[in-house]
């Protein structure tokens, strides 16, 4: 009688194996990797509570399996099939190891961005506003957002919000929030030490890497605001 | 679905002895780095009072000069729930501070798409903790992703030097000193610590409405010290904020089994990949709701919360017919619910018509007039279209409504 030896499933195969191994080691070398990962016995109590768990083909288990493991081509697979997928809750965190999966995608992601691997700008593609927003603005979303062509399938709000946005901003008693294009008013002073902390960590080079034109596009308006208040990036 | 009865039945009791607590004492953590000169620890400010929390730990609870550190999602799209948080704060006379020297704490784009990395989340974290400590003012958070990423930040900077060294240098170049509060505080926190205040002041006769609680998965599931938890409310054994304001407001929480599921939004998804969050909010979160419990109103302690559950009732009616289309279940912030207890304005304050979720049937069983609210809210816009340097002041907020008199904040 033979026994099969298990072996996963090469699904990019084409990939050399080095350049995987390379990546793989970069997420393990992340300083909170080992905060991260005690080992994974299997449970599936990842799994049960995981909301995309029940949308998508995506398991926290077989992540943390894999990584584990060591399992390089799974690793790999993960990294380009389903990190995206993760809905970043940390219900996962109800892990009876103290894993933590869903930090362990953020550490996978981030790899992926600073990579320029391709599955991350594909899942990045409709969401350069938004980071062009936080970025330059230092508020995550902004009244101006709201347009029935970007949320369609938020009702008749959004264009009513829309098309009365200007006065609506001003009719609410906090002074900070008579904003449009920001969710509150940021000082020019807050909004130059984001930019440096964008620089100083670089922030900016994963940005050239994802998108070139959302890149020139900061860099433009950073780089005039940190020269007038004298920082060096 | 799991039969609600059968969740519930068990002889076991949960009794929380901080001696036995499987998580460390951060306040410890956070003290000896202290003493070793690695940060000013900005303590809490008097008066304070200490609540439980998961494990029996103690948490210090500022409730007046706080430093409010907003929320993207809820000022840029839902505004009347910062606007009723700061209204609540004034109403209590508890001073506080809302600063434009804040920023985002950028989590909500990390989350959703990691173009970021450890240390420019903490330098962001710890950039708004100085900026609170050189105010003189105790940061309290609007967000809860925002006080779970701070509390993840706060792990982060106690375990690893090398991220505190170079987020003190990233300071340093601003002239900044790296300061860590010595707790991380939520809104709802401090709502719930103030909740039988708020009942004082109550002129509404809430009894008749039913509400459920959705609790958020970055409060109590990420880091899962610190949250509040109080042997009275679910016995210990699931956090207590918000569900506790309803209750003494006098309303009725009801249960549902889908309590300990997420609400659907993940950060990216609920801005580009909607379908998986309205799916998931509607089938796991609204639809059980309402089959099981049949509430007036959801409240919930969350921007990104509010916003996907209200947000996505909408599209799921393309799905029913029309004849058999059920009534919305309209989404509130517990402060938004609390304001109104408290005779709020629905527009004014609450600022209920950018919520989606059809709220008049909720204002109507509450005994509050939404048709002449509207009514002086239009007034209130047909003077501002007059002047477009003219804006709503907290005194207008408040004109011709039963409410206590106003207290400053700034």
């Amino acid at each position: 009688m033979s026994i099969k030896t298990y072996t996963s499933v090469d699904k990019y195969a084409d990939v050399p194996y080095e350049g995987k191994e390379r990546l793989f080691l970069e997420v393990k070398n992340d300083p909170r990797y080992k905060d991260y990962l005690f080992g994974c016995y299997e449970c599936g109590i990842c799994v049960a509570v995981c909301p995309s768990a029940r949308f998508y083909d995506f398991s926290p288990r077989k992540i943390t399996q894999g990584l584990a493991r060591e399992d390089i081509n799974l690793f790999y697979e993960h990294l380009n099939d389903s990190v995206w997928d993760c809905s970043q809750c940390f219900s996962c965190l109800k892990c009876p190891r103290g894993n933590n999966p869903g930090g362990l995608i953020t550490i996978m992601r981030e790899v992926s961005v600073r990579n320029g691997l391709t599955s991350a700008k594909q899942a990045l593609e409709g969401y350069t506003r938004i980071i062009y927003k936080i970025m330059s603005t230092g508020t995550q979303v902004s009244p101006d957002m709201i347009r029935p062509e970007a949320f369609p399938d938020w009702g008749p709000t959004a264009e009513e919000t829309a098309d009365n946005l200007e006065l609506w901003r001003r009719a609410m008693p906090p002074e900070t929030m008579h904003t449009t294009s920001a969710s509150w008013e940021v000082s020019e002073k807050t909004l130059t030490e984001l930019y440096l902390i964008w620089h100083l960590t670089g922030v900016m080079d994963m940005i050239k890497t994802l998108n070139e034109s959302l890149y020139m596009i900061l860099v433009d308006v950073m780089e005039e605001k940190l020269e007038e208040s004298g920082y060096k990036a | 679905m799991i039969p609600q009865e059968a969740l519930k039945k068990t002889k076991r009791e949960f009794r929380p002895d901080p001696a036995n607590a499987p998580t460390e004492d951060m306040h410890e953590k956070v003290l000896e780095l202290e003493a070793k000169g690695e940060w000013i620890v900005h303590r809490v400010p008097e008066p304070y009072i200490e609540l439980d929390t998961k494990y029996g730990r103690k948490k210090k609870l500022p409730l007046q000069h706080t430093w409010h550190h907003k929320s993207c999602g809820q000022c840029g799209h839902i505004p009347g729930y910062s606007t009723s948080i700061f209204w609540l704060h004034r109403q209590l006379g508890m001073e506080y501070n809302d600063p434009t020297d804040q920023t985002s704490c950028t989590a909500w784009n990390y989350y959703a798409s990691a173009t970021s990395n450890a240390a420019a989340q903490a330098a962001v974290a710890m950039r708004n903790f100085a900026a609170a400590y050189e105010s003189g003012y105790f940061p309290q958070i609007h967000c809860a992703t925002s006080y779970g990423h701070y509390k993840e930040v706060r792990e982060e900077m106690v375990h690893h030097p090398e991220l505190r060294a170079r987020v003190r240098e990233i300071m340093a170049k601003m002239g900044k000193p790296l300061v860590m509060p010595e707790e991380i505080v939520h809104y709802s926190e401090w709502v719930y610590a103030v909740r039988h205040e708020i009942a004082k002041r109550q002129v509404l006769d809430l009894s008749s409405i039913i509400v459920t609680v959705h609790p958020a998965c970055h409060y109590y599931k990420l880091v899962q010290e610190d949250a509040i938890y109080d042997p009275d409310v679910y016995g210990g054994q699931r956090t207590a904020v918000v569900t506790a304001v309803a209750q003494a407001l006098g309303a009725k929480v009801a249960d549902y089994s889908t309590w300990f599921d997420c609400c659907g939004f993940g950060f990216r998804h609920i801005l580009v990949q909607r379908d998986f969050s309205r799916s998931f909010a509607v089938q796991r979160k609204i639809e059980v709701m309402r089959d099981e419990a049949n509430p007036d109103v959801t409240l919930t302690h969350d921007t990104g919360c509010v916003t996907t559950l209200d947000k996505s009732q909408f599209a799921p009616n393309a799905h029913v017919d029309p004849e058999k289309r059920k009534a919305a279940i309209p989404v509130l912030s517990e402060a938004q619910f609390a304001a109104l207890a408290m005779g709020a304005h629905p527009y004014r304050v609450c600022q209920l018509h950018w919520h989606a979720a059809d709220y008049r049937p909720l204002l109507e069983k509450m005994g509050i007039d939404w048709k002449e609210a509207w009514r002086e809210f239009e007034d209130d816009l047909e003077q501002l279209r007059k002047d477009p340097k003219a804006s709503l002041t907290w005194e207008d907020a408040d004109k011709g409504r039963q409410v206590h008199a106003s207290h400053g904040g700034h």
